[in-house]
């Protein structure tokens, strides 16, 4: 009679090797020293969020018409609701801002048809890049088909940096291709012009160059012509993002190899063919956090021309917390619009990230 | 016989040489007509408008005061000594700010490498929260929300002979008595022999193979000597403390709000940056590096020191150069709350007052072009040190 093997059911591994202890255990109470860190950061949340939850929503008045009524002893974000015309559209007139809202909506829309397969991209691309302008222009600024001028002085808040943000990006962006290939370019006098331009640009602050755009440019200018402040400084905006663009692609233009040149050139490809075709769409992928990062460094650099005396979101906050009725509500006012400012730059940081996936043809090798 | 030209492809036109020239040419012209051009209308520009040219108004008087500033000026100096006292408040700001930045960065950056699983997140909070404000933004919240919130001077924060308030950081303004030469020559002296002691630990070592811990007893030398030459001279030290009086807080050295905002901001803008060099640095560095100097019998503090960070810091020096530029060049903004820099006194008030708008704003360029140049010529030394010698 065979005897049946029978092994007895195997213990659970120890509780502290698997699960939330053994989780703790590792990550963060694995030596003295982690021990040390683990409660330090736990005092630094514990001094830090604690108070900002309780100003913030617990103790915080939401509504109200003047710093008087905000008595819970928090936040004010009463300050916001009544600014918030203001902090959006800066001094724009009231009953016109719905233009702003069409433009947006529109540019939202045909961003979103992008999407949609069946669309030809081309017609797109031309209505987006061509036809949107002129249709947003003269909404914003009015003058045609019965819609009231609006000066761009009192264009302002949120929607005079998404403006110089949108515009600057876009101008930009093939400027600084066009300074990329200049400088990779053999002509020497092209080269040297682009070399020029990129290192003087790169050498100062933006504050320089909207300063000279603000004060120098109508100097340069022959008497009697003179363009609007806003574009001056959308020139100037400009012109500083594309020559940080230019060093990013041509980062991207060196690393192409030698091998993709000549085969380009082999295929008898003209120069414009070749980088059309066959260079930049590769170098460009491998630069895209670079441009990316370029974006956003533009778009927090918007806020700079506050200091050449326009008002653009943070303008906005700055003047509005001077309201003497409004006195003390400092830190409210940078509370909002750091958590716009911030949405904006993680979500483009964010969405880069997503594109260089989608994008990612190579073999990766982890 | 081969015919050996091209039948109709040899126009002049289609040489891409002579393509090359033309177009070069053409631009040439372009930029030679646009600059004349500008120059001209600037010429009679500057003639309608009645505005003088040239930088003789550098020796005139100035006429209006500067709060911060390092070395002695009154309302009666120079635009020249202003222009000066801002492009040291500048440098200043630049320096304190690029060695707190990078301190800060390099905590971060290795915080968010740590493995313990809080420190980590708390690490990536500060960059993902810092790097995505705009640095304007932050250096008005330091100014006008923290530092505006700090109690008036009678009801100063007090730690030991500091005091915390409104107008700023007031500390111990040592006073240096005769006799301090002493201790200046020890100092300098223990500082020789501690160079002298590495290089010959280095030179014992290479040969012998023999370790000395150099490091830490120069260390040692350079305090007990100063210390030392201290004692010896008496003390020649005096230390002018705040005093709280009845509204406000005098004596003592101050560091005033404007200038402690623009580089709170400054730093820990930029570190949030840096951190993130300093962290793909050390990640770029192959874990099998490691794993051989383990094997090696290296313990893991010599491992960092001598195998990761050397390898590291050759990826690292590149962008960190970019960032310190980042950093000089974004002082500037300190001109918005008031810092008196290079951009506010030279380009706001000396501009205001002369109308000189060329020659400011030219200068401004000029002294941050040479800022630039020299914070990356020495970067790039340094890069070169630090670099592979390879074959």
């Amino acid at each position: 009679m065979a005897i049946e093997f029978k092994p007895s059911p195997s213990l659970p591994p120890p509780v502290n090797s698997v699960g939330a202890v053994a989780w703790l255990r590792q990550n963060l109470l694995s030596s003295p020293l982690n021990v040390f860190l683990t409660f330090f950061s736990l005092y630094i949340i514990y001094l830090l969020v604690p108070p900002v939850i309780e100003w913030g929503l617990v103790n915080a008045t939401w509504s109200g018409s003047s710093k008087a009524e905000c008595t819970a002893g928090g936040a004010c974000w009463a300050f916001i609701g009544v600014y918030f015309e203001q902090f959006m559209y800066g001094l724009y007139p009231e009953e016109e801002t719905w233009r702003i809202n069409i433009a947006v909506i529109l540019l939202v829309v045909l961003v979103a048809t992008f999407a949609v397969k069946s669309v030809n991209k081309l017609y797109l691309s031309i209505a987006i890049m061509v036809v949107y302008p002129v249709v947003a222009y003269i909404l914003f600024a009015g003058g045609a088909f019965g819609l009231e001028i609006v000066e761009t002085s009192l264009w302002g808040g949120l929607f005079l940096t998404v403006l110089l943000g949108v515009v600057g990006i876009v101008a930009s962006f093939p400027l600084g291709v066009l300074l990329a290939l200049g400088r990779q370019s053999n002509m020497p006098i092209a080269k040297s012009v682009c070399i020029v331009f990129i290192e003087t640009i790169r050498a100062v602050p933006l504050i320089t160059i909207l300063f000279m755009a603000s004060v120098m440019i109508p100097l340069f200018l022959p008497e009697g012509m003179n363009f609007n402040k806003l574009l001056r400084v959308l020139i100037g905006i400009t012109l500083f993002s594309a020559a940080y663009m230019a060093e990013v692609i041509r980062g991207g233009l060196q690393a192409i190899p030698k091998g993709q040149y000549e085969a380009a050139d082999a295929m008898g490809l003209t120069y414009w063919q070749s980088m059309i075709l066959v260079i930049l769409p590769q170098a460009l992928k491998l630069v895209i956090p670079g441009i990316v990062n370029t974006f956003i460094g533009l778009f927090k650099d918007t806020t700079l021309v506050y200091i050449v005396g326009m008002f653009d979101l943070l303008g906005r906050i700055q003047a509005a917390s001077h309201d003497a009725s409004w006195l003390g509500t400092t830190i409210e006012g940078y509370a909002f619009a750091g958590f716009i400012y911030w949405a904006i730059c993680f979500g483009m940081s964010r969405y880069s990230m997503a594109i260089e996936r989608k994008l990612e043809t190579g073999h990766k090798r982890n | 016989m081969i015919d050996k030209t091209p039948s109709n492809n040899n126009s002049f036109l289609n040489d891409a040489g002579n393509r090359a020239l033309i177009f070069q040419i053409l631009l040439l012209a372009l930029v030679v007509f646009v600059g004349y051009y500008l120059f001209s209308n600037l010429q009679s520009n500057l003639d309608n408008r009645g505005i003088s040219t040239g930088l003789s108004f550098l020796n005139e008087p100035a006429g209006f005061p500067i709060l911060i500033h390092l070395i002695e000026y009154t309302e009666a100096n120079s635009y020249g000594r202003a222009f000066l006292v801002a492009l040291i408040n500048t440098v200043v700001i630049s320096l304190l700010g690029i060695v707190l930045a990078t301190v800060l960065g390099v905590i971060i950056g290795l915080a968010r490498l740590s493995n313990n699983w809080l420190v980590a997140r708390l690490a990536t909070v500060y960059v993902e929260t810092l790097r995505n404000l705009p640095l304007l933004l932050q250096m008005f919240f330091w100014y006008f929300a923290v530092l505006a919130a700090l109690p008036h001077p009678r009801e100063s924060f007090i730690f030991a002979d500091f005091f915390l308030n409104k107008r700023g950081i007031y500390s111990p303004n040592p006073i240096f008595q005769e006799g301090f030469g002493f201790v200046i020559a020890g100092f300098v002296l223990s500082i020789v022999a501690a160079i002298a002691l590495i290089v010959w630990a280095k030179k014992r070592q290479t040969k012998t193979g023999l370790w000395f811990p150099a490091y830490w007893s120069s260390f040692g030398i350079i305090i007990a000597v100063t210390l030392l030459s201290l004692v010896i001279s008496g003390f020649p030290i005096e230390f002018d403390l705040p005093q709280k009086s009845r509204f406000n807080v005098t004596g003592g050295m101050v560091l005033p709000p404007e200038f402690v905002a623009v580089l709170i901001a400054l730093s820990t803008y930029t570190a949030s940056f840096i951190a993130e060099i300093v962290r793909a640095g050390i990640l770029s560095v192959n874990w099998g590096q490691t794993e051989a100097a383990r094997s090696l019998g290296l313990k893991d503090s010599l491992t960092q020191r001598l195998i990761v960070l050397p390898q590291a810091l050759r990826v690292i020096i590149p962008p960190l150069t970019s960032q310190f530029l980042n950093l000089a060049k974004n002082s500037s903004l300190g001109a918005a709350i008031a810092y008196p820099e290079l951009v506010a006194v030279v380009m706001g008030t000396t501009l205001n007052q002369t109308g000189q708008a060329i020659e400011t704003i030219g200068l401004c360029m000029l002294v941050y072009g040479s800022l630039s140049l020299s914070i990356s010529l020495f970067m790039n030394w340094y890069n070169k040190k630090m670099s592979l010698i390879e074959r």
